[in-house]
């Protein structure tokens, strides 16, 4: 077995290995001319936009009021939204995963509705529960004067609605993954349920809880449709970076495309620093 | 349960359980009694059902008709974190998310402990066990012995009455079974409840525990001191774990004449013991010499046999033989060279009397 053995001398180090090693090939064409196309088509529009941006006009736009009302807007309602989802939408995945309950398919298939509807339809259909003559509206308005619509609240409320199944599928699909009998061990311990899941089964999902709030954040900073239906688009209280992106590209492109750098570069920062800790887990 | 049920004078057994659990095509009915320091093995082959009845003892598996009693106090329909029961499974489990002293500090935690109260209980444990240096240390970076220990410590930190082992020593590498082993036996006898473990290795079950029981196909088929099943194995099974020749047979003095097994009528055995009726006969494989012509003198079992195979045992040779009787014998590999056997040759087997057990069967 040892080189020492071998009748044939042995060959010069370093080129033996080249010589025995299976070579792994060229890529065949047919997959990687759509390849790359692929690539270039997804990088290419935000190479546009670094190449067209006003850069010498850069500094006073960014500073404008009405940009930084509009990031701050955008920053804050995505993460109250992800808070909110994270609130609900673990509890939500956890009894999705870990219970078995009549209809549990039917809701997690309702659960993920929100991914597929037109965000605009979704937008709608908070108008028509949540909005002053909506079927519940109407008693948050009669009985608490509470008034959702045109509100930041309805922003909030709206990002959840389309960011929060992200979070709920990527916990559910952590907790299917997560090894069940730590939970079986952390029972005969003498832990209840609400003890295994808050100091077992949470620790252990956490890094798919980290990748899914990610995945909502970043969902809920680009929400447009059911915002804009829902929330409205009035500067300062309900007009987020898209909103203000779209309004701007009416009148103004070069403040769109500010707007755009800055709303990618936000997320850029955000999946980058996060990315190390939680989604490559 | 019935109120004629006895219960007052302190149970003779901590444990008493019988388990009937039934589920698709599986099924398993066993009784088991533990008494107060005793140590039972659950021996068996995988899928036999010696998991699930620890599980069901946990309450893991809820059972399909028997009870579980623990110090004369029925468990049987008591949630899993209720029971008076400590475990430690099969990979450990240890909480990856925690230090040493906090997964043995999580049980009394749940039981209602103050922190500090916790930590010091784990604490103490763990020095009890030598891991006093790796308190802080995360499950990871332990030893598979060191692993071991802690899942022991975690499972003892809640006081438990009844203290299940699945397969102890099968996530340890070979080279430490030994030691760990030795280790684990004596904390193992430290414990005052009642101790099962499950395993398949036999030489586990040996050292670990003070009665073997060995479960085959959903039942029990022997139980006993570990020495009394080695010497007298009542299964197939069995006697191959504790590498025995087993016949099966009719005893008539101190001759055992075997189910017959073939054309030519049934072989006979000649045992050093007499008994009457049904009866099993065992002997080692190294207790039988092999011969080129028939032999004279001292062995009172002679057989002419057919050579079956041979392999490498040890530092011996296992020639396995047919004929009436079939049987296994080790000799060494100069006596093979001297007989000069293959495959097919036929060969004297003889066996003195005074080496075969013979017991009612």
């Amino acid at each position: 077995m040892t080189p020492e053995h071998t009748p044939a001398p042995a060959p010069p180090r370093g080129r033996a290995p080249r010589t025995l090693r299976a070579r792994p090939g060229r890529p065949p064409w047919v997959l990687l001319l759509p390849a790359l196309l692929g690539a270039a088509f997804l990088v290419l529009p935000l190479a546009g936009l670094l190449v067209r941006a006003p850069w010498s006009t850069m500094g006073g736009r960014l500073t404008e009021p009405e940009v930084l009302s509009a990031l701050w807007l955008s920053l804050s309602t995505a993460t109250a939204a992800t808070a909110l989802s994270l609130l609900l939408g673990v509890p939500l995945a956890w009894l999705l995963a870990r219970t078995d309950f009549p209809g549990r398919r039917l809701v997690r298939a309702l659960v993920t509705v929100p991914l597929v509807i037109p965000p605009v339809v979704g937008g709608v259909a908070l108008l028509l529960v949540l909005g002053r003559n909506g079927l519940l509206g109407r008693y948050l308005d009669a009985w608490f004067g509470i008034t959702l619509p045109f509100t930041p609240a309805a922003v909030v409320l709206a990002q959840v609605f389309v960011a929060m199944p992200f979070l709920v599928i990527s916990v559910e699909g952590a907790l299917r993954g997560a090894d069940r009998r730590y939970e079986e061990a952390a029972a005969t311990l003498g832990a209840g349920r609400v003890t295994v899941f808050a100091r077992v089964t949470l620790p252990l999902v956490l890094p798919g809880i980290g990748a899914g709030a990610v995945l909502c954040w970043a969902r809920a900073l680009g929400e447009f449709g059911a915002t804009i239906t829902f929330a409205g688009n009035f500067p300062g209280t309900t007009q987020t970076m898209p909103l203000a992106v779209y309004v701007a590209m009416q009148h103004d492109p070069e403040a769109a495309i500010v707007l755009s750098l800055v709303l990618l570069l936000v997320c850029l920062a955000v999946l980058a620093t996060l990315r190390e800790r939680w989604t490559n887990a | 349960m019935a109120p004629t049920d006895e219960l007052p004078e302190a149970p003779a057994h901590v444990l008493d359980a019988r388990l009937r659990l039934n589920r698709g095509g599986f099924a398993l009915d066993v009784d088991l009694r533990v008494r107060p320091g005793e140590i039972l093995a659950l021996l068996g082959p995988n899928g036999a059902g010696k998991s699930s009845a620890l599980r069901a003892l946990a309450g893991l598996l809820p059972l399909t008709g028997g009870h579980v009693r623990v110090d004369g106090r029925d468990q049987t329909a008591a949630p899993v974190e209720r029971r008076p029961v400590g475990m430690v499974f099969q990979d450990y489990l240890l909480f990856p998310h925690m230090s040493a002293l906090d997964n043995v500090a999580f049980g009394p935690r749940c039981q209602g402990l103050s922190r500090s109260e916790a930590r010091e209980r784990a604490a103490g444990l763990l020095a009890h066990m030598g891991l006093s240096e790796h308190l802080r240390s995360r499950p990871g970076g332990l030893s598979g012995g060191q692993a071991q220990r802690v899942a022991l410590a975690r499972a003892l930190a809640v006081r438990p009455r009844l203290l299940l082992l699945d397969e102890p020593m099968a996530a340890l590498d070979a080279s430490t079974r030994i030691d760990v082993r030795a280790r684990l036996r004596h904390l193992l006898e430290e414990f005052d409840g009642a101790t099962v473990l499950v395993t398949h290795d036999p030489l586990d079950a040996m050292v670990l525990a003070d009665r073997v029981a060995v479960v085959e196909n959903g039942g029990m088929v022997q139980q006993g001191p570990p020495s009394e099943v080695a010497r007298r194995p009542r299964t197939a099974y069995v006697a191959r774990l504790v590498g025995l020749n087993l016949f099966r047979g009719t005893a008539e003095g101190t001759t055992v004449t075997l189910e017959a097994d073939g054309p030519g009528g049934p072989a006979r055995v000649e045992a050093h013991e007499a008994h009457h009726g049904p009866a099993l006969a065992a002997f080692p494989p190294r207790a039988v010499a092999l011969y080129p012509r028939r032999p004279h003198g001292s062995p009172r079992n002679v057989w002419r046999l057919r050579v079956e195979g041979i392999e490498r045992f040890g530092d011996q040779v296992r020639v396995h033989l047919a004929g009436r009787p079939s049987l296994a014998a080790d000799i060494s590999p100069a006596a093979l060279a001297e007989l000069g056997l293959t495959r097919g040759d036929e060969v004297w087997a003889g066996v003195k009397a005074a080496e075969v057990e013979c017991y009612p069967g």
